[in-house]
């Protein structure tokens, strides 16, 4: 690992004003430590947020779920309130990775870096949740813009996540065996008006399969897409999972999902 | 006092590992030591046009920088291979020179090619990124089935072949195959493993230039070994000038036997630079560097009758060494596994030929088993699926063919002094409830899921020794284990072996077995090991020898202690030397029943003199002091036996495969401490298990390592598998007093065929390759579904 400066910032103000285009934010560094430790990359700032008090923490309204930038997987697994008004989003967070990276890893790290088989990008997609930077507020579908790629401008920090409580939801992922991260993982949401099924790990960025979320929203019941094919053209194709593979994994955890609503 | 070999005694070293405060090579630091970085090989072949250190050496904090062309002129010597073995034709195997660092030719990605000293380790990195290195990338043999048909890699090596190798008769198997109602044929590839231990190789050098000696802190598995080799052949130090230690070694597996080009280059390099020297590996340069281990293709044949007996046996086998031969590379595909490719079974002939190939891959060596799993995949995947063409029970088939009369000569090279491999399978039946199977499967069944079962009854030659054998065989040196037990005048004891704890739990096991030797609680008794320094000599720790070779070393000098202690005692009781009885710890004159404990004694014998009333104790032509040492040669391999059940549970829809129960039988011989050998056999299991479904080494057709980090080569984890069943039965070995037979890698030998047998059970008989993944496993599924389909 290369040498950097390491900066604790109390308030979101002072972090973005130390953000320049050599530098990071640290939040639970379960990305960013490996990758300057392999040497993949370096920065000369190191912005650590943990200690920004306003970036942590949940909040449940009628009709939305905030979930605070620096708030850990663990802690929104264990939340009372996020189990009562999204399951869905906890067995999420409950399920990623291991234990250890789950008491690290942050909501706001996962959808910055937006890795191609991360879980939660499928949910924000799905509960077509909003998100809140120091600067503006993006929606889901606008803020995910390609493979490890997102809306955010440099400097600009995510603040926390605004999810719409659905009124079912699901989520059903097939783990890479080694990393635990998502083969592929669906996130199925019911609102009132229609059904959103969002894919993670298929492609290069996350993304909702419009055909399987129509069918769904007419009927939603399993049968209603039996022998719904799931195309696997533009799907990853890697030493752990073919494009069919994927293709077969997505309806058949679509199902799963629908059936665990 | 009751006897501790046999008792389930807590290990004494759980107290500094459970506690964190163990103390491995990277815990030791020296004062003004240096931190060295490899430079290593991006490509898997290419040759080094030249090396510019220029930029390196004027680097923030360099000490030093060295590289292929120093250690040449200071013809500091290779790596080697220890095992001489010969074609079918006579001729000698071909072994390319393996220099520390690379000069002319890499090999391998990963291979050490310079080596930079600095401050610190920072900027050691940052020096080694300056070392440029100009190479012309050549065309890499990666493929083991191509490398016969590719450019040679190594100059002289014709066909990249190391050595085209026969054991057993052709003739008598083309007779025994005439004779056969039917021919059972298996294609397997037997897939490479990254051993993976969990603490990485790592070096501390010390120079001291007034004694002008080389201590080196190791991670080894065999520390006397290494300096053997390391002396003899590396040319780094008179054998007298050279410390090896090897302290707390967290997992070795095989991947730790071979002295490595960083250990080699780092002693040599701290007498130049006249600094200590601290190299510590990191993860991904285990991945490439550490030796690899299995990594065979096997076409192999089983002639049977149609009653189910065998008559013949063929296997043909291309061992794929990597780029180098290391120091069991040459034998582990050979007579580590050939001999063992027939089983446990009565076959009148048989052959195993293997071809072993060198290719642009990390090199390959011995690696839990060592050749026997690879032995033990072989027919047992074979007998299952005759069991299966002929439609027999899989046990009752295997029962058929088990020799019931002991000594049994094998078909190949061992005579196998004891055992009873009917006991075994019964009894792994019956915890296994084989005979409910039926019912599970169609619970399974019910729920959309397909059931298999699968069975292996499995021999391996372990405890690897005999010199006399293994010399004839090849072996470069002796095999026999040394001990040296120091009783010290205040009654403790230092018990000084020459294998090498790294997981076996040696500190407990030999302190269990010398405190029933000498009648002393273990709390006295200190095991010592990993110390050139203190130990006499020692082979070390591999193919399940510690105990049935070391352990019986120190059976032995304890009871030369006991020997010395009976005439000293007659001396001290005044009575002659037949009239003195030794038992729990003290010696008793018979007649009188006056006593004198060990302790007394040993005190004694410290105290040669005479003084007023006291007498010095030690009789005429006695010594003084009380320490003996033994060496010991057992007159055979011990051979383990056992048989292992899985069930396993696929979903059709994802592949996914669970294992659903695991029961293992083994016989082990007496057993010293029923829960560390309880402990081997898990860790085994699951090194198996992760070998069926998990582990999936990968290169890419360029010969860059694919699979090397967690994110992508999959180990396996707790929640992969169920609690095993483990049970046991006992014959004991003759080789040796105590009757013990190895334990350390029958988990990992009996295992991947017990799983491989259940999942290809479970798939109707469709063969797949190891590992099962989930996605292999949901292909085979499909194609189940279609001839089903066609069927109906
Ligand atoms: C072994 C392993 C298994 C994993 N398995 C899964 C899995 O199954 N599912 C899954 O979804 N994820 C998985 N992850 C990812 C993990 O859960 C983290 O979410 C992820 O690594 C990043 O989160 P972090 O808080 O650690 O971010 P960091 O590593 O600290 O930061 C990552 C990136 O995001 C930026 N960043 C961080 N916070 C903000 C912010 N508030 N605003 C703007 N930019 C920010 C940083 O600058 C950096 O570029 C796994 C990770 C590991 C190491």
């Amino acid at each position: 690992m290369k040498s950097f400066n390491y900066h604790a910032p109390k308030d979101v103000k002072d972090a973005s004003k130390l953000a320049s285009s050599s530098s990071a934010f640290l939040a639970g560094g379960m990305t960013t430590i490996p990758s300057m430790k392999l040497g993949l990359a370096s920065y000369k700032d190191v912005i650590d947020i943990k200690n920004i008090k306003k970036l942590s923490g949940i909040k449940v309204s009628g009709k939305s779920v905030t979930i605070g930038a620096t708030t850990k997987h663990a802690e929104v697994a264990a939340s009372k309130d996020v189990k009562k008004a999204i399951p869905a989003l906890a067995k999420l967070a409950g399920n990623i990775g291991d234990a250890q990276v789950r008491n690290r890893g942050t909501i706001g790290g996962s959808i910055s870096n937006n890795d191609p088989s991360a879980c939660y990008p499928s949910a924000c997609m799905a509960l077509n949740a909003i998100i809140h930077t120091n600067k503006r507020s993006i929606d889901a579908e606008k803020f995910f813009t390609g493979m490890f790629d997102t809306a955010l401008k440099s400097g600009e920090l995510v603040e926390a996540v605004e999810f719409q409580i659905p009124e079912k939801a699901d989520y059903q992922k097939h783990p890479n065996p080694a990393s635990r991260y998502a083969i592929i993982g669906v996130f199925v949401a019911k609102h009132k008006k229609d059904v959103n099924v969002a894919v993670t790990g298929a492609k290069s960025c996350v993304y909702i399969d419009k055909d399987l979320s129509k069918k769904l929203s007419s009927n939603f019941s399993s049968s209603a897409i039996d022998g719904t094919e799931v195309k696997s053209s533009g799907m990853n194709s890697d030493m752990h999972a073919s494009a069919e593979y994927r293709a077969n994994l997505v309806s058949l955890y679509t199902k799963k999902a629908v059936e665990a609503c | 006092m009751a006897s501790l070999v046999g008792s389930r005694v807590e290990r004494k070293e759980d107290t500094r590992f459970l506690q964190g405060k163990g103390r491995y090579t990277a815990d030791i630091n020296i004062a003004n030591q240096t931190y060295a970085v490899f430079v290593r090989s991006p490509h898997a072949r290419a040759k080094i046009k030249s090396v510019d250190t220029s930029k390196a050496l004027k680097s923030s904090g360099v000490v030093g920088v060295l590289t292929g062309k120093e250690i040449a002129e200071d013809k500091i010597g290779g790596l080697i291979a220890g095992w001489a073995i010969r074609s079918e034709d006579g001729s000698e195997m071909k072994v390319p020179a393996n220099p520390p660092l690379a000069k002319d030719v890499a090999n391998f990605v990963g291979e050490p090619i310079a080596v930079v000293f600095a401050e610190t380790l920072d900027e050691a990195k940052e020096g080694a990124e300056k070392v440029k290195v100009d190479y012309k990338v050549l065309k890499a043999v990666v493929d083991p089935a191509d490398a016969m048909k590719s450019e040679a890699i190594h100059d002289g090596v014709d066909k990249n072949l190391c050595y085209d190798w026969l054991l057993g008769d052709r003739k008598a198997v083309d007779e025994a195959f005439s004779k056969a109602d039917k021919i059972i044929k298996v294609d397997l590839i037997n897939n490479r493993l990254v051993p993976n231990a969990m603490e990485p190789r790592a070096c501390v050098v010390d120079y001291n230039i007034a004694s002008e000696e080389i201590t080196l802190y190791t991670t080894s598995q065999n520390p006397h070994l290494s300096r053997l080799v390391m002396s003899a052949f590396g040319n780094v130090a008179p054998e007298n000038k050279l410390r090896v230690v090897a302290p707390d070694v967290g997992g070795g597996f095989g991947s730790k036997i071979n002295v490595y080009n960083e250990e080699i280059v780092c002693s040599w390099a701290s007498k130049k630079i006249e600094r200590p020297i601290k190299w510590v590996a990191e993860r991904t340069e285990s991945f490439l560097t550490d030796t690899h281990g299995r990594d065979h293709i096997t076409h192999a044949e089983l002639a049977v009758t149609n009653d189910g007996k065998f008559l013949g046996f063929k296997n043909e086998t291309i061992a794929n060494l990597g780029a180098y031969a290391r120091v069991f590379g040459t034998v582990t595909p050979t007579y580590l596994f050939g001999p063992c490719a027939t089983g446990v079974y009565i076959i009148p002939a048989a052959y195993s030929n293997v071809k072993a190939v060198y290719t642009n891959t990390a090199p390959v060596d011995a690696y839990r088993g060592a050749g026997r799993p690879e032995a033990t995949y072989t027919i047992e995947r074979l007998v299952e699926k005759a069991a299966m063409e002929l439609g027999m029970d899989k046990t009752e088939i295997r029962m058929k063919n088990f020799p019931t009369q002991f000594p049994f000569k094998q078909t190949l090279v061992h005579t196998v002094d004891s055992g009873d491999y009917v006991a075994g399978l019964e009894k792994a039946k019956q915890m296994a409830d084989y005979a409910g199977f039926e019912a599970r499967k169609k619970q399974s069944e019910a729920n959309g899921k397909l059931r298999g079962i699968g069975v292996s009854s499995y021999f391996e030659a372990c405890g690897i020794a005999p010199s006399a054998a293994v010399m004839s065989l090849g072996c470069g040196v002796g095999l026999w284990e040394s001990a040296e037990v120091r009783f010290n005048p205040t009654g403790q004891i230092s018990v000084f072996t020459g294998a090498h704890s790294h997981g076996q739990s040696h500190d407990t096991t030999f302190a269990q077995i010398a405190a029933d030797e000498l009648g002393v609680p273990m709390e006295n008794i200190d095991v010592v090991h990993g110390d050139t320094d203190k130990g006499t000599f020692g082979m070390g720790t591999y193919g399940s020898r510690s105990l049935t070779v070391g352990g019986i070393a120190i059976v032995n000098a304890c009871k030369k202690i006991v020997e010395k202690g009976k005439r000293v005692a007659a001396k001290m009781l005044e009575v002659n030397l037949d009239e003195v009885e030794f038992k729990n710890g003290e010696f008793v004159a018979i007649k009188s029943n006056k006593k004198k404990t060990i302790g007394e004694v040993a005190f004694a014998c410290y105290l040669p003199g005479q003084r007023d009333e006291m007498k010095s104790p030690i009789p005429e032509g006695d010594e003084p002091g009380l320490i003996e040492s033994s060496f010991f040669d057992p007159a055979n391999f011990s051979f383990p036996a056992g048989s292992h059940i899985c069930e396993v549970e696929i979903d059709p829809d994802t592949g996914n495969v669970k294992v659903e129960k695991y029961t293992a039988v083994d016989d082990f011989g007496r057993i010293v401490n029923p829960m560390i050998v309880e402990g081997q056999v898990h860790g085994g299991i699951a090194q198996g298990i992760g070998q069926a479904l998990h582990e999936n080494t990968q290169y890419d057709e360029t010969g860059q390592l694919m699979t090397a980090s967690y994110m992508d080569y999959t180990m396996p984890r707790a929640d992969n598998f169920p609690e095993f069943n483990l049970g046991f039965t006992c014959t004991h070995a003759t080789s040796n007093p105590l009757g013990v037979k190895g334990c350390g890698e029958a988990g990992a030998i009996a295992s991947p065929p017990t799983v491989m047998n259940a999942v290809i059970d479970a798939l109707g008989g469709q063969e797949i390759s190891m590992p099962a993944t989930a996605e292999k496993v949901w292909e085979a599924c499909k194609a189940m579904k279609k001839s089903n389909a066609k069927a109906a």
